[in-house]
């Protein structure tokens, strides 16, 4: 077999040429955001928003932890952005408001991809040629500069994401010598990172997957090492446990303990979280509270379930639709405040005489509860309820407070003993339907359409005390008793981070898309199938469309079928025991180990998204083309100098590497000189128009811009 | 010859092994036919077909999910079409030949669980099948657990976990499709063991699951094959084709046939047909072919058509217009263009007729000789009653406020001008200017002021719309998707009065039958996508479950309940062996790790064959039960108790594997040994006693009283039907 090329091999000073050019590419994607570009778009609207609440402290809620949101937040603090801006529509002008910071920040870490980019590969493949053509991919594809101009969390994600496989595969590379300062750098920088990524999405999962089973490959080798003690196994693992699970975890507490220091006002977000936790926020109905402390019959109450993110106990005018269960009024749990979760607490016979003295609701009474707005009483009877088909559903029925046997609940506190008065905000309270005995509570489940999206609530036959069908009261309105000031048990640290982490989980879940929506599929993406309109519609607007540039994306596309046929065909030939030459050893090596780490990489940011539910976008794909494009960088240097070896004298043999090398990097350099305009922006007629400086770019169908 | 091995079966096989000695060599010796009877298979055989098909006749009434397949054997009699999204068509086929063979005429309305058959129903017939699968799986358990090298005696054990297993039992002895797809997950199982031609067979679509693990293990294999270095590449490259041929194109061809002979068999129209595609209904006798035979088959200038939505979802509908105007404020106080509503309509009506007109000529008729309409054509669509014009503007549409209204124009004289002309683009042209074919073409309309494209929005309007279904222009977002894609399907050339003599002979030229150019693969490819991507609406049953609750067996379902006397059918497993199957998988997981690790420091607790022996029986038993249940927490649809039960089925198979390994190899001493055996006899007794204690739900007699059925409530969440008195 013929030997591969000599004299590639990278040693010595790490091409420090290379770190100018990289510097300079750099520059040229920071310098881009000075064009004035003065609309907000896209998703701006969304994270911009959360920056502006971080700067009020108002406290929020969205589906992502709070880091990326956070260092939005920080970067437009210390720029001097003053959180004024509305973010109401994409679209609309930021004036005189200073988000240069903002977008400053996600630009920089957008660019950092380039040099982790390169300086992986290169640790990977050993080849300065390699890790030029990867970090010449990701300088001149549209998407990745697109998506790190704005203020997106993408960026920082995909900026933790590279951290952690550039670390990991450094610390690799330190694996000679464990233990030394170097090492344990390394180690730590690699927890470091996955807090930041688990920290910005979830997303950041995958990565710390990639992570795991690396280091489950890692100490499995040294277990088979029999020179090494056990002892020493186990300060390996212990320092891998220290760093990788323990550092990252630490973190990423401590972004959530900065999370809820600083968000201390009320805002939007409240809702979702449970009385408890609502009262710590400054400007909330609950902070410092006063209200009269025990029920009494008569008074108006609303009532929130006691589980993660359990709503409010709510009715609407709207009757349940045909076909479920009996058409009486909706009842629902609901997780904003609302009028309509306002309910009076009556004796079942009769309305209370108002003149009579206040007459307190004691545990084991048995009461009706009248909805305020419509005048109908929380009714159950043995009709299914509409999702969960084993409960009972629960409706409001009768009029003025007029209704059936069917209306009267029991009303017990857990733990307590029957006669003692029930209190607000702390008592957990049981309803139990007189008539069959069963346990009102949430299932947790969306209704849909009919039910306007809100949560089901039914009667659970089963009698188990769980956080569903238990319930406090939290507010109180009842005039004829006198207002004190409650101290409602304090949440612990440890309670208020796993229930937003509950909010977190089961708002995702809730993303779904609609009936007849076109949604980005998994399959679309690394053909670049379809783009996201970033700015602009029409024709005489600033448009910015989100769209990987073709070639690089069909190149990396192309290169994993080609590199599956390498890495098969390698690993069929070490099998069969065929004798390879040191060189041929050492490409082998990199594309099995090097290669098949990043591939697995790709494998883990791509597959887990035909499984989700949830609705998919487009720039979901770019952590899983990060890796794409080092498998390219690698897959093809390995390839030419394979195929280089061919050619008995060295400099042919060099003329055909260096040409092949050449050659791709001037065919990404022309394709990112034809659809440059497609990130910077482009004015004029659609592309699907002759006249359009676009018209003979639009080589898919599917392409909008 | 009679001293002579004649041939050997394998020492436990029911195989009658027979030999004829050649031509010559008979009329030397008499011809021997030795056979090799193993007399456990035997007795396992006559017991698993006593316990399922013991009174299989009762109840004589529709149990549970009879009532679902039943249909479906119905429709097979009847010969009538339909779609079923549970799994390929094979199991139900399977169904039906034994009500066939019963001499079912289909004549039976299933609609409600626990209603009596009526005399025409074979029902020990229709169940057999089932239940002769089920009693084959015991023997087929015994020949695995022997196939992977364990004892006669573990085997047994194996095969009458299986036998004395409630669930599987009921699961069995009733017209379902869970006995058949695990005898036949075990049947493969074997054969592969057997290193035999192997076959696939599937069911349901779990039975894939199987397959891939079999891939799996057959690939891992070839791999270790590979390392051989004895093997020359041709017989590798040999053994690696016998494989693909044996593990892909064989399943696959016959997957393929499943699909012929059902399509084969069912040739009428149906009540599932509006799902499939207009050109899939006119294949099918009745329906719509009745409607669409002899239409011409390209559509020209004046051209009357109906135009169906591809998407079929929320349901099926076509392009529709009528008087009523779009209101001039809707509740939320937007305003809209008051123009003639144009919606999508469920049903056939003759205000779904539309007239292909050309911009450039005022006449609704075709012209002689006909011109069609080619992709890329600007063509205007003329509502058949009332003569508007279809027309988008840029008002937006009620429902989408991001997409455009699409109205029938009226001229109200507010500087609203009509913008009424298409682009006819289409779809799943071969060329550029392929002409617009009745029901074969797929077309998109694109309006050509504003680009905006024709879509079914699949919302339904308020009352003033009747309820019917949104058409929007979209603008946004003009990628591919069936909701902006509609077909024709009813369509006739327009002739005015005086044509009338030109009417013969404008049908006669382009004549065809649509359901001969339908070849196999194209219905099947269809049939098979509207399988996957069918969603069933019910959203939850009252005996659903989460595949959390199987492990534990939290969930039952009731079956069947006397109408009068409390006797029931539930399926319900046997607790013990759902225990101890359990915790023999915890074992097998837990001992391997400790093997694995301590092998790796080169620390050999075990002699090396029987690690081999250990670890090829975790790839089938724990790989089997983890591919047959894992996939399930991925799954949207709703889940039930019985989809637990080939993953059940393996796990059971493990028991007698983690018993003997602990036997063999973890028990030193004698005295260890013997205690160890009593234990198992004793754990063996009591799986027999709480089988025969739950057997009276299991097989519906005899009735118990309301103390006993309370006595069986061992777990509070099982629903067990106690009758109020």
């Amino acid at each position: 077999l013929p030997p591969a090329v000599p004299g590639w091999r990278v040693g010595g000073p790490r091409g420090t040429g290379t770190w100018n050019e990289l510097s300079h590419v750099d520059c040229l994607r920071c310098s881009r955001l000075c064009f004035v570009f003065i609309f907000s778009s896209w998703d701006e609207t969304h994270f911009g928003k959360m920056g502006s609440y971080y700067i009020n402290r108002t406290f929020f809620f969205d589906v992502h932890p709070p880091l990326g949101k956070m260092l939005i937040g920080l970067a437009g603090y210390l720029s001097g952005y003053d959180g004024t801006f509305p973010f109401q529509k994409p679209g609309d002008r930021y004036e005189q408001h200073n988000y240069m910071g903002m977008r400053g920040f996600c630009a920089f870490l957008g660019s950092c991809l380039v040099p982790f980019a390169y300086l992986t590969v290169l640790e990977l493949s050993k080849s300065l040629p390699a890790a030029l053509l990867t970090a010449c991919i990701l300088i001149f594809d549209t998407g990745c500069i697109t998506l790190s101009q704005y203020i997106l969390l993408d960026p920082i994600l995909m900026f933790f994401l590279m951290g952690a496989v550039l670390s990991m595969v450094k610390c690799n590379a330190c694996a000679d010598r464990p233990f030394s300062a170097s090492w344990w750098f390394w180690l730590s920088l690699t927890g470091v990172n996955l807090a930041g990524a688990m920290g910005v999405k979830f997303v950041g999962l995958f990565v710390v997957l990639l992570v795991g089973l690396n280091t489950i490959y890692d100490l499995w080798d040294l277990l088979g090492n029999l020179s090494l003690s056990l002892v020493m196994f186990g300060k390996h693992l212990l320092a891998r446990v220290l760093c990788l699970i323990l550092l990252p975890l630490a973190l990423y507490t401590a972004v959530f303990a900065v999370h809820f220091t600083v968000l201390n006002k009320s805002g939007p977000g409240d809702g979702f979280f449970s009385s408890a936790f609502q009262s710590q926020l400054i400007g909330n109905n609950l902070h410092n509270v006063s209200i009269p402390e025990h029920l009494a019959y008569g008074s108006v109450i609303t009532m929130k379930n006691l589980r993660m993110a359990g709503g409010y106990l709510h009715s609407h005018w709207h009757l349940y639709p045909e076909g479920v269960g009996a058409r009486q009024q909706q009842v629902t749990a609901y997780l904003h405040k609302d009028l309509n979760n306002l309910w009076i607490i009556k004796k079942p016979d009769s309305d209370a005489d108002p003149s009579s003295p206040v007459e307190f609701v004691r545990h084991g009474d048995i009461i009706r509860l009248e909805h305020k707005e419509t005048s109908r009483n929380l009714h159950s009877h043995q009709h299914e309820a509409p999702l969960t088909r084993k409960h009972f559903q629960v409706t409001g029925y009768g009029i003025n407070g007029t209704g059936d046997s069917n209306d009267f609940w029991r009303i017990e506190v857990v733990g307590r003993k029957p006669g003692k008065l029930i209190k607000v905000l702390r008592s957990q309270v049981r309803l139990t339907h007189v008539a069959t005995g069963c346990i009102l509570g949430s299932s947790g489940k969306t209704l849909p359409k009919w039910g306007w999206e809100q949560v089901e609530v039914t009667c659970t036959p089963y009698l188990k005390d769980t956080p569903n069908s238990l319930w406090n009261f939290e507010d109180h309105i009842n005039p004829k008793l006198p207002n004190i000031s409650l101290d409602v048990l304090k949440p612990s640290f440890a309670e208020i981070l796993l229930e937003s982490h509950m909010v977190m989980i089961r708002g995702n879940s809730g993303l779904k898309p609609k009936d007849n929506e076109v949604t980005s599929k998994p399959w679309h993406w690394p053909i670049n199938y379809q783009g996201l309109r970033f700015s602009g519609v029409n024709e005489t607007d600033y448009r910015v469309y989100l769209l990987g540039n073709p070639v690089v994306w069909w190149l990396n596309l192309f290169t994993i079928g080609l590199y599956l046929l390498t890495a098969i065909s390698t690993a069929v030939a070490l099998k069969r025991g065929v004798q390879l030459s040191s060189e041929l050893k050492e490409l082998s090596r990199v594309v099995l180990r090097g290669g098949g780490q990043i591939a697995l990489g790709w494998l883990l940011h791509y597959l887990p998204f035909f499984m989700m539910g949830r609705v998919l976008y487009f720039h979901h794909y770019f952590p899983a083309m990060l890796f794409s494009s080092m498998l390219t960088g690698i897959t093809w240097d390995t390839l030419l100098k394979f195929f280089a070896g061919f050619l008995s004298p060295s400099t042919a043999a060099r003329r055909v590497y260096g040409g092949g090398i050449l050659a791709l990097v001037l065919l990404i350099m022309y394709s990112f000189y034809l659809f440059h305009p497609l990130s910077y922006g482009m004015i004029g007629p659609m592309a699907s128009d002759p006249s359009s400086p676009m018209a003979g770019l639009r080589w898919m169908d599917s392409w909008e811009f | 010859c009679g001293d002579r091995e004649v041939r050997r079966c394998s020492t436990d096989s029911l195989l009658f092994g027979q030999t004829f000695d050649g031509m010559l060599g008979f009329l030397k010796n008499p011809v021997v036919v030795t056979a090799e009877i193993n007399v456990n298979l035997v007795a396992l055989t006559v017991m698993g077909l006593i316990s399922r098909l013991w009174g299989l006749s009762y109840p004589r009434a529709v149990v549970f999910d009879e009532v679902y397949y039943g249909q479906f054997v119905s429709l097979y009699m009847k010969r009538i079409f339909f779609v079923d999204d549970s799994g390929p068509p094979f199991g139900h086929m399977l169904l039906a030949l034994g009500g066939y063979l019963g001499g079912f005429d289909g004549n039976f309305l299933w609609n409600r669980i626990g209603a009596e058959y009526s005399m025409n129903v074979p029902v020990w017939s229709l169940r057999l099948l089932p239940a002769l699968a089920g009693a084959l799986c015991i023997p087929l358990a015994y020949q695995i657990l022997v196939e992977l090298q364990f004892s006669h005696c573990a085997a047994l054990g194996g095969a009458l976990l299986i036998l004395l297993e409630n669930s599987l039992i009921t699961q069995s002895r009733f017209m379902l499709l869970e006995s058949i797809l695990i005898f036949f997950i075990l049947l493969a199982v074997l054969s592969y063991l057997k290193f035999y031609n192997l076959q696939r067979h599937r069911v349901k679509y779990m039975g894939l699951f199987t397959y891939m693990l079999l891939l799996a293990i057959a690939g891992l294999h070839f791999w270790h094959m590979l390392g051989n270095q004895n093997l020359s590449n041709v017989s590798l490259l040999c053994h690696f084709l016998a494989r693909g041929l044996a593990l892909i194109i064989i399943p696959v061809a016959m997957y393929l046939s499943f699909f012929y002979v059902h399509l084969t068999l069912l040739y009428r129209s149906g009540p599932h047909d509006q799902i499939m595609t207009s050109a899939f209904q006119a294949s099918l006798e009745g329906g719509l072919a009745r409607i669409t035979q002899g239409q011409p088959l390209e559509v020209a200038y004046g051209s009357q058509i109906t135009l169906r939505n591809v998407l079929g979802k929320p349901m099926q509908c076509w392009l529709h217009s009528h008087t009523n105007t779009y209101p001039i404020r809707y509740e939320n106080g937007r305003g809209s263009s008051h123009q003639q509503q144009v919606t999508c309509y469920p049903f056939k009506d003759v205000n779904n007729w539309w007239i292909v007109k050309d911009p450039g000529m005022q006449q609704l008729v075709v012209s002689n000789p006909p011109r069609p309409v080619r992709h890329g054509h600007i063509v205007q669509l003329v509502h058949g009653i009332t003569t508007r014009y279809l027309n988008t503007h840029d008002v937006a549409a009620p429902l989408s406020p991001h997409s455009q209204e699409v109205s029938c124009y009226i001229d109200y004289n507010v500087s609203m001008p009509a913008q009424n002309l298409w682009r006819v683009e289409i779809v799943n042209r071969e060329t550029d200017t392929d002409v617009w074919k009745t029901i074969l073409s797929e077309v998109r309309f694109v309006h050509v002021n504003t680009s905006a494209v024709l879509k079914l929005s699949g919302a339904s309007l308020p009352e003033w719309g009747y309820r019917q279904l949104e058409v929007v222009g979209e603008k946004l977002s003009k990628g591919y998707h069936q909701s902006m894609v509609w077909n024709v399907e009813e369509h006739r050339y327009g002739k005015s009065q005086e044509q009338k003599e030109r009417e013969v002979e404008l049908h006669s030229p382009t004549q065809m039958d649509i359901s001969k150019n339908l070849s196999f693969m194209a219905k099947f490819t269809e049939l098979q996508w509207k399988i996957l991507t069918l969603k069933n609406e019910d959203t939850e049953h009252k005996y659903s479950s989460s595949a959390l609750d199987w492990i534990t067996m939290d969930t039952n379902i009731a079956y069947w309940l006397h109408p009068t006397s409390g006797a029931q059918i539930h399926l319900l497993g046997n607790v013990l062996t759902w225990a101890s199957a359990n915790v023999a998988a915890v074992i097998y997981v837990c001992l391997s790790l400790w093997y694995l690790v301590r092998r790796r420091r080169k620390i050999y607790d075990i002699p090396e064959d029987a690690w081999q022996l250990w670890v090829s029986a975790g790839e089938i038993c724990v790989g089997g039960w983890a591919v047959n249940y894992l996939p399930f927490f991925l799954m949207e649809k709703t889940l039930f108790l019985y989809h637990y039960l080939p993953a059940l089925t393996f796990q059971i198979l493990l028991i007698p594997i983690v018993l003997q390994h602990l036997s063999d190899y973890l028990c030193r001493s004698l005295l260890s040994k013997t205690m160890f055996r009593a234990l198992i006899v004793a754990w063996f007794s009591s799986v027999y006693l709480v089988y025969c204690t739950f057997s009276p739900v299991t097989y519906g007699e005899p009735s118990l009283s309301v103390a006993e059925l309370k006595d069986l409530r061992w777990k509070d969440s099982w629903n067990i039907l106690i009758r109020k008195q």
